[in-house]
């Protein structure tokens, strides 16, 4: 296959960037899009060029390192994530127009790479369970009905990649907030700080630039793991039963 | 010369004595100590969360965006313990022989029983943090079976308990971050190790964004850097798993143990095309409804579904009638590689076997097969474009865990004092070959229940807080910036990912599943000749900040020295044992001939100087487990 790609450069987070157009020719439909950059980021180098930055590590769809807005949709056209894409998804000739993920609480910090520290710290307000190391009682003197822990299990799988967040015509990032709130809500290791954690980590996700929810369910239509919409009306009974009924007043 | 400082009496009561009688520190003096702990998997994760909840001053560094990416997060089966939930007759004792057993009697007897023992603590806790690990109707946990073992005492959550345990610890990790003592320095990259009067004191780091070097002390560092299966180039690791941590602190007077043990994976995707950058794992399950098979004919150029049945070899059913299919990993892995170099590879590239569907289909229906492993043959079908329903997958083996790192004691220190290596960074536990669902119990055991203990009685008997020479410093600073600069100007025309191509090429056929002296040693002339190279064409694009082809060109220098101590290491072992098989020392069924007289040692080297390297050897003794020859015929 032959493709022109238009690709965002950005020379660091203060430069202003744009799209500056390459062809790549001679990719095999069995590559995988990253392996198609890498391509791409060998004959960069062998012109002296500066190769693109993009962000990967695993490879199989599990690190959530990978991003690329890939015409028009984070990971491009199949719901998966970039390093899982294929070049059989793309035609012969065709343009491909990659950018970064877009959203104020991701800056650009080169190129494609996108500084996507606001989700740790939205984690950091309260998405765990505060248990130290040791003391902990039998693991099977937790039973946990096994509908209840296979739901939690489907909020856990979020990889963090920020797809939701860069689909969102608001870049909220509720879906992925609301995965960890409704994973911990429904296990009963998670009780004792629902409430609260409910209200921190909205508070933080508010605070770092994120948008508001309108509902559309971009982000989970675009969410490479599946994460249902559920889990953020799950979180608005959350935060709405917490401020009703919160210690913290 | 070798102290592993294994605790006197029963192996039993080792660990409950060392706790019993190691040194603490006053919970108010803890905090004028500070430990670096270098990478966030499993074990650095947990090791930097626990050590924080004590209240010791921790300072984490990844060149990761974020802990959670590191590669923990990638393991899919399982996560052992032995609870004996199932009541199917598992024990610490049980677990304990499996595991010395697996790793073909070459691993330390003290080590792995502590680990069997800690297994069972290890689950209490990953539930106590929200791990949703798989369970029954009735509410509670579910096991599976795992290959090389009789009980199921493996935990789960579905393909992905990596994953959710990374979770566990990265939220722990976070949540100090946040409450505790835990200074988290994402995208920084460990260049050295600062040692003054052979102790570990700091390290030398690199922001990698602005690509400022600086020294950072600490009383004691911790290294959690995983393994260097990459140094293959093909893996089945993420794109940025490499050595160099430990490689610096080896340069720096670490020894390393083991190097060239390294497991490959017999269910991986082959390679496609000269494009690719990685092997997808398959889960191992497959094997245990798929007949893995070759053509009888070499070169055979027919479909599979022409070749009639009397002209395919199921050459693990043949050689392995009890076991069969599911044979353990080194023993798959290797018989495989027989076939491919006999000629009877398959696929593309004939770089593969067969994993065949159809007996299954016919005997159980496509929908039961569907239900087993529809998520995988979905997988399958994403990467490869091919249906597995109605032709064999195509498998092949792939490098996949590093058994051998840096050498370790029973206190989990290196020689080096004050240098802790956890997780897969080190050598400890699994001898010779790595049995499934290990990997992930031993980064969690090292961070959350060993190092803690080991690093305060470490701790316990230093000043803390001891400021560096100033003229020490600077001068490491300088070295390290030299280096990268010196890398900068060779500006060749061949990019450090070309370099590690070429290397990965020339291990993986002359040091892989199958070594022999001759070709072991034109392997180390080449490896020579491609570092000469490397220092004469290497290019890297300018630029000092941020700069993802520096990052990789430091990667690759460290894995050229690597791998030649790889080599070094499976040249003197002149037996066959687990990952290593020489050529030269089979049985006359071809299997693994070990020589216990002359080899029950775990070759531990010194760096003496650049690509020189001194042999030492640890005598592993068994007292409680009969040393015997591993069949799975």
């Amino acid at each position: 296959m032959n493709l022109t790609l238009k690709i965002w450069r950005q020379k660091n987070i203060s430069d202003k960037g744009g799209f500056k157009d390459y062809k790549v020719t001679d990719i095999s439909k069995d590559m995988s899009f990253l392996e198609m950059l890498d391509v791409l980021n060998e004959q960069l180098s062998d012109k002296g060029e500066d190769p693109v930055h993009f962000d990967h590590d695993c490879r199989e769809g599990i690190c959530g390192m990978c991003s690329l807005h890939i015409n028009g949709k984070p990971h491009g056209p199949l719901q998966t994530t970039t390093c899982q894409l294929h070049m059989r998804s793309f035609n012969d000739g065709e343009t491909i127009t990659i950018e970064p993920w877009r959203a104020t609480a991701f800056p650009v910090v080169k190129d494609l790479v996108v500084d996507r520290s606001s989700f740790d710290r939205i984690i950091q307000a309260g998405g765990y369970v505060s248990v130290n190391t040791g003391g902990v009682p039998d693991a099977n003197e937790i039973p946990i009905p096994k509908r209840i822990a296979d739901e939690a299990f489907d909020a856990a799988t979020c990889i963090g990649c920020g797809a939701c967040v860069a689909a969102c015509k608001n870049a909220s990032a509720m879906l992925f907030t609301s995965a960890k709130i409704s994973q911990l809500a429904m296990l009963p290791q998670g009780q004792v700080e629902r409430k609260e954690r409910a209200e921190k980590m909205i508070a933080q996700m508010d605070s770092e630039g994120f948008g508001a929810c309108t509902n559309t369910g971009a982000c989970s239509a675009e969410c490479p793991k599946g994460i249902s919409l559920s889990n953020i009306a799950r979180m608005n009974r959350e935060y709405f039963a917490a401020s009703v009924s919160s210690e913290n007043v | 010369m070798i102290a592993t400082k294994i605790p006197n009496g029963p192996i039993q009561e080792k660990w409950t004595q060392y706790k019993a009688t190691s040194k603490l520190i006053n919970p108010a003096n803890r905090r004028k100590y500070k430990v670096i702990v270098v990478g966030t998997g499993l074990a650095g994760s947990s090791c930097a969360a626990s050590l924080s909840e004590l209240g010791f001053q921790v300072d984490v560094f990844t060149f990761h965006e974020s802990p959670r990416r590191a590669h923990s997060v990638a393991a899919q089966g399982g996560i052992n313990a032995a609870k004996d939930y199932k009541n199917d007759g598992d024990s610490i004792w049980r677990m304990f022989y499996d595991t010395v057993k697996g790793g073909d009697f070459r691993s330390r007897e003290a080590n792995v029983y502590r680990m069997a023992e800690c297994s069972l603590a290890l689950i209490d806790q990953a539930v106590a943090q929200g791990v949703p690990f798989a369970r029954e109707y009735s509410g509670y946990l579910s096991n599976r079976s795992f290959g090389g073992v009789q009980v199921s005492r493996t935990f789960y959550a579905r393909g992905q308990t990596g994953q959710q345990l990374l979770q566990g610890a990265y939220q722990a990790l976070i949540r100090q971050s946040a409450v505790g003592n835990v200074s988290l320095h994402t995208r920084y990259e460990m260049m050295d190790l600062v040692v003054v009067e052979n102790k570990a004191k700091g390290i030398v780091a690199r922001n990698l964004d602005t690509g400022e070097i600086s020294i950072q002390e600490a009383d004691a560092v911790v290294l959690a850097t995983g393994g260097y299966g990459k140094i293959y180039y093909l893996s089945t690791l993420a794109m940025n798993c490499n050595a160099s941590a430990i490689w610096r602190a080896h340069k720096r007077g670490a020894h390393f143990a083991a190097p060239s043990w390294t497991q490959f994976h017999p269910t991986s995707l082959p390679q496609m095309g000269d494009y690719q950058s990685k092997l997808t794992l398959m889960s191992e399950s497959l094997r245990n409804d798929g007949r893995i098979w070759v053509p009888k004919k070499e070169h055979d150029p027919r479909a599979p579904k022409d070749i009639p049945e009397e002209e395919r070899d199921y050459y693990l059913e043949r050689k392995y009638p009890s076991y069969g299919n599911l044979a353990p990993r080194d023993i798959s892995s290797r018989a495989a590689k027989e076939q491919i170099d006999s000629n009877h590879g398959v696929g593309p590239m004939k770089n593969a076997v067969y994993l065949d569907f159809k007996d299954a289909i016919a005997r159980d229906g496509k929908a039961a097969i569907e239900k087993r492993y529809g998520n995988l043959f979905d997988m399958y079908k994403k990467i490869t474009g091919m249906n597995a329903y109605e032709q064999p997958m195509l498998i092949s083996p792939a490098a996949h865990f590093s058994m051998g790192g840096l050498w370790v004691d029973y206190e989990l220190m290196s020689n080096v004092q004050g240098l802790f290596v956890l997780g897969e960074a080190n050598f400890a536990d699994h001898g010779a070959n790595r049995l499934g669902a290990n990997s992930l119990l031993q980064a969690c055991v090292d961070g959350y229940f060993i190092s803690t203990h080991t690093i305060m009685n470490y701790l316990a008997g230093e000043t803390p807080n001891v400021k560096i020479d100033q003229a020490i410093v600077s001068n490491l600073k300088k070295e390290t910036e030299n280096r990268l600069a010196k890398l900068l100007a060779i500006k060749g025309n061949k990019t450090a990912e070309e370099f590690h191509k070429e290397l990965g090429i020339l291990l993986y056929t002359k040091c892989g599943l199958i070594r022999e002296k001759p070709i072991l040693l034109e392997a180390k002339s080449q490896i020579l000749a491609l570092q000469k190279s490397f220092y004469k064409d290497l290019l890297v694009p300018e630029g000092q900040q941020i700069n993802f082809e520096l990052e990789k060109a430091a990667r690759v220098e460290d894995y050229l020295e690597l791998a030649l101590l790889i080599v070094e290491d499976a040249l003197q072992r002149e037996e066959s044992c687990g990952a290593h098989f020489r050529k030269e020392y089979q049985t006359t069924e071809g299997e693994a001939k070990r020589n216990d007289e002359e080899y029950q040692y775990v070759s531990v080297w010194e760096s003496i100087e650049k690509n020189v390297f001194k042999l030492h050897k640890e005598q592993l003794e068994f007292e409680y487990i009969k040393v015997s020859e591993r069949s799975y015929k």
